[in-house]
């Protein structure tokens, strides 16, 4: 351990040196500096080998689909596991619908909550508000599960569509009988689930734009509301959209909550009553009971398609968001 | 122009609104919580914390066997998990100004949007399929994965926040680089690090998706690590969608064990990072 604890500067340096030597002297490191370093390099490059190892592995295994299929497999309805036919249209129509449809929903929602939080609360209520917003983040998607099925799916079903029927039944998206189980309850639910993520990011966001904006606007005589529209929120656009694709990725890819009220059928169906399906819900559902290795295949290959989508769109949001607020932790906001 | 009276009943009207949306945005949270409450409370006794689950139609039983399978893969998770995520931070705030450093950090960021069910399947074929058998450990490694780049973010953010006179009165004192690290910087940003641990762990102690394929569940009580194991959100997610009424009581008494579990573990971390300021 001796030459672990050797000091930076080494007594014995000649007088004679010149500066240039004894500078390099000065930086040069100790070994026990090096082991640290490497170590801890060793332990960082386990994450991108980790996401490296999870696109190889769902390639290798969705491979014999992806022979068999082609393209097909993303453009064709048919699951049939026993005759061994596999078409993924259901799948991810099922997926971008029930997001797109939570993000509808959302959007405005946590929008109006991060004004709220940085614009307009009183001060002794900005955290309280802010950090049980950062709660519902934190229940687990099971327990929101739970809730929709018992809770929201009768809510939707007994009291709220009877009473939009009238109003809304000829719409061509709200056709059908309405039996519950659904990619409106579905959406409902996702609506739920990402709000607190994009509310707290896109307030981190608005907290970053300088009060100078803020006071110029209201120094023109705009009203604290038009600053917030025409100033605040565009100042913070890049930052918002990168939000908003953030809560886009947590809806696409989650699953539990999804499988308990979507109806779980491979079905393509414009009417947000009928049920539905995701990729997610179904690698949940049928994997462990798939019937032929060409389904195990087909479920990986449904699984990769979701992996790269949601890779894109949280790449696509890390970078937005960094723009505004290099560098922080989104997600981690939950401290 | 508009009038100005017009301007501002429209600026109150709007400011009104997310009034509104801030209430509508947190109703789910009261709701959800009463809704455990009213349904799962009446289910929750002595037997609920110290028997497994029995056969369907006997009287009796409870979630033991999920309660422990929850606690040992959370065990698990942080054994393989912390290690990595802390070190990992710790790189990204003490060297990752590079290239490198860069990449791993934009990696965590893109691991942390992965769904964790494609984590179940990834680990199902490097944990499960290799050995022909599930298990908890295999489950408490899927956890891990992403228990690790949470971690990872928030231990970086965390250390980041130390004062760099800090670092630098440490190696004026002749501590080496790596010594300073650990015992002024990494020690001053402690509290921060569990906290960031914390949160961490309250949301893979929720997760479910990661154990379908890994831990499997399990209707008896086992402490093999080497075999299935059962855990809180399965037997939730088991008894939700089961048929039977008794089922669903059981269900609404488990989440409501676990959202406390959660909760509490959201609040501590708040609470220690809030003791740490004002001791600041």
């Amino acid at each position: 351990m001796t030459d672990l604890s050797a000091t930076v500067l080494e007594p014995e340096l000649a007088p004679r040196s010149t500066a240039e030597e004894r500078w390099r002297a000065l930086r040069t490191v100790s070994r026990g500096d090096v082991v640290f370093r490497a170590l801890l390099t060793v332990l960082a490059l386990l994450l991108p080998l980790l996401l490296l190892l999870i696109a190889v592995e769902l390639v290798s295994q969705a491979m014999p689909a992806v022979h068999k299929f082609g393209l097909s497999f993303l453009t064709t309805s048919v699951w049939d596991p026993v005759r061994g036919e596999f078409g993924a249209l259901p799948l991810i129509f099922g997926t971008l619908y029930s997001s797109l449809v939570a993000l509808v929903i959302a959007v405005p929602l946590a929008l109006a909550c991060a004004v709220f939080l940085t614009e307009f609360a009183p001060k002794w209520l900005r955290t309280p508000v802010a950090t049980m917003i950062e709660l519902l983040a934190a229940v687990p998607s099971v327990i929101y599960g739970l809730w929709g099925i018992f809770v929201l799916i009768p809510l939707l079903r007994d009291h709220v569509w009877p009473v939009l029927r009238p109003v809304l039944g000829h719409v061509p998206i709200f056709s059908g009988v309405f039996y519950g189980p659904s990619v409106l309850a579905a959406g409902v639910i996702l609506a739920v689930m990402i709000v607190p993520y994009i509310a707290a990011v896109s307030r981190e966001v608005l907290l970053a734009v300088p009060s100078s904006q803020r006071e110029a606007g209201l120094a023109l005589g705009a009203t604290r509301w038009e600053t917030v529209w025409g100033v605040v929120l565009p100042y913070g656009r890049t930052g918002i959209i990168g939000a908003v694709i953030l809560g886009l990725g947590r809806a696409l890819g989650e699953t539990m909550a999804v499988q308990m009220v979507i109806g779980n059928r491979h079905e393509v169906a414009a009417s947000l009553l009928q049920p539905g399906y995701t990729i997610a819900a179904a690698i949940a559902s049928e994997f462990s009971e798939a019937v032929s290795d060409m389904h195990l295949s087909a479920l990986f290959l449904v699984g990769a398609v979701l992996f790269v989508i949601t890779v894109i769109v949280n790449a696509l949001a890390r970078l937005l968001v960094w723009r505004v607020a290099r560098g922080s932790a989104v997600g981690s906001t939950a401290i | 122009m508009r009038g100005r009276l017009f301007r501002r009943m429209f600026g109150s009207a709007m400011t009104g609104l997310t009034y509104a949306a801030a209430v509508l945005a947190i109703l789910p949270l009261a709701v959800i919580f009463a809704m455990l409450l009213v349904k799962g409370a009446g289910s929750i006794n002595w037997d609920f914390f110290v028997k497994s689950a029995v056969p369907f139609g006997e009287p009796g039983g409870g979630f033991a066997h999920a309660i422990v399978g929850t606690l040992i893969m959370v065990s698990l998770a942080c054994a393989f998990g912390l290690p990595i995520g802390v070190g990992t931070g710790v790189f990204l705030a003490e060297f990752g100004g590079g290239r490198l450093g860069f990449t791993v950090r934009f990696v965590a960021d893109v691991l942390n949007g992965v769904p964790s069910i494609v984590i179940s399947i990834f680990a199902w074929t490097w944990l499960v399929k290799p050995t022909g058998h599930f298990s908890a450990l295999a489950g408490g490694a899927a956890l891990a994965m992403i228990l690790v780049p949470i971690v990872a973010r928030t231990t970086e953010e965390m250390v980041r926040l130390v004062p760099n006179s800090l670092r630098e009165a440490a190696l004026a004192l002749g501590y080496q680089r790596w010594r300073a690290t650990l015992q002024v910087v990494v020690r001053t940003a402690l509290s921060g690090i569990v906290t960031g641990c914390l949160v961490a762990i309250a949301r893979v102690a929720g997760e479910t998706a990661p154990l379908l394929f890994t831990a499997l569940g399990n209707e008896f009580f086992s402490t093999r690590l080497n075999g299935p194991m059962a855990a809180l959100p399965l037997q939730v997610w088991r008894y939700a969608l089961g048929p039977y009424d008794e089922w669903h009581r059981e269900a609404w008494a488990g989440a409501l064990v676990l959202i406390t579990l959660v909760l509490a573990l959201s609040l501590i971390a708040r609470a220690v990072v809030r003791a740490k300021r004002q001791h600041a």
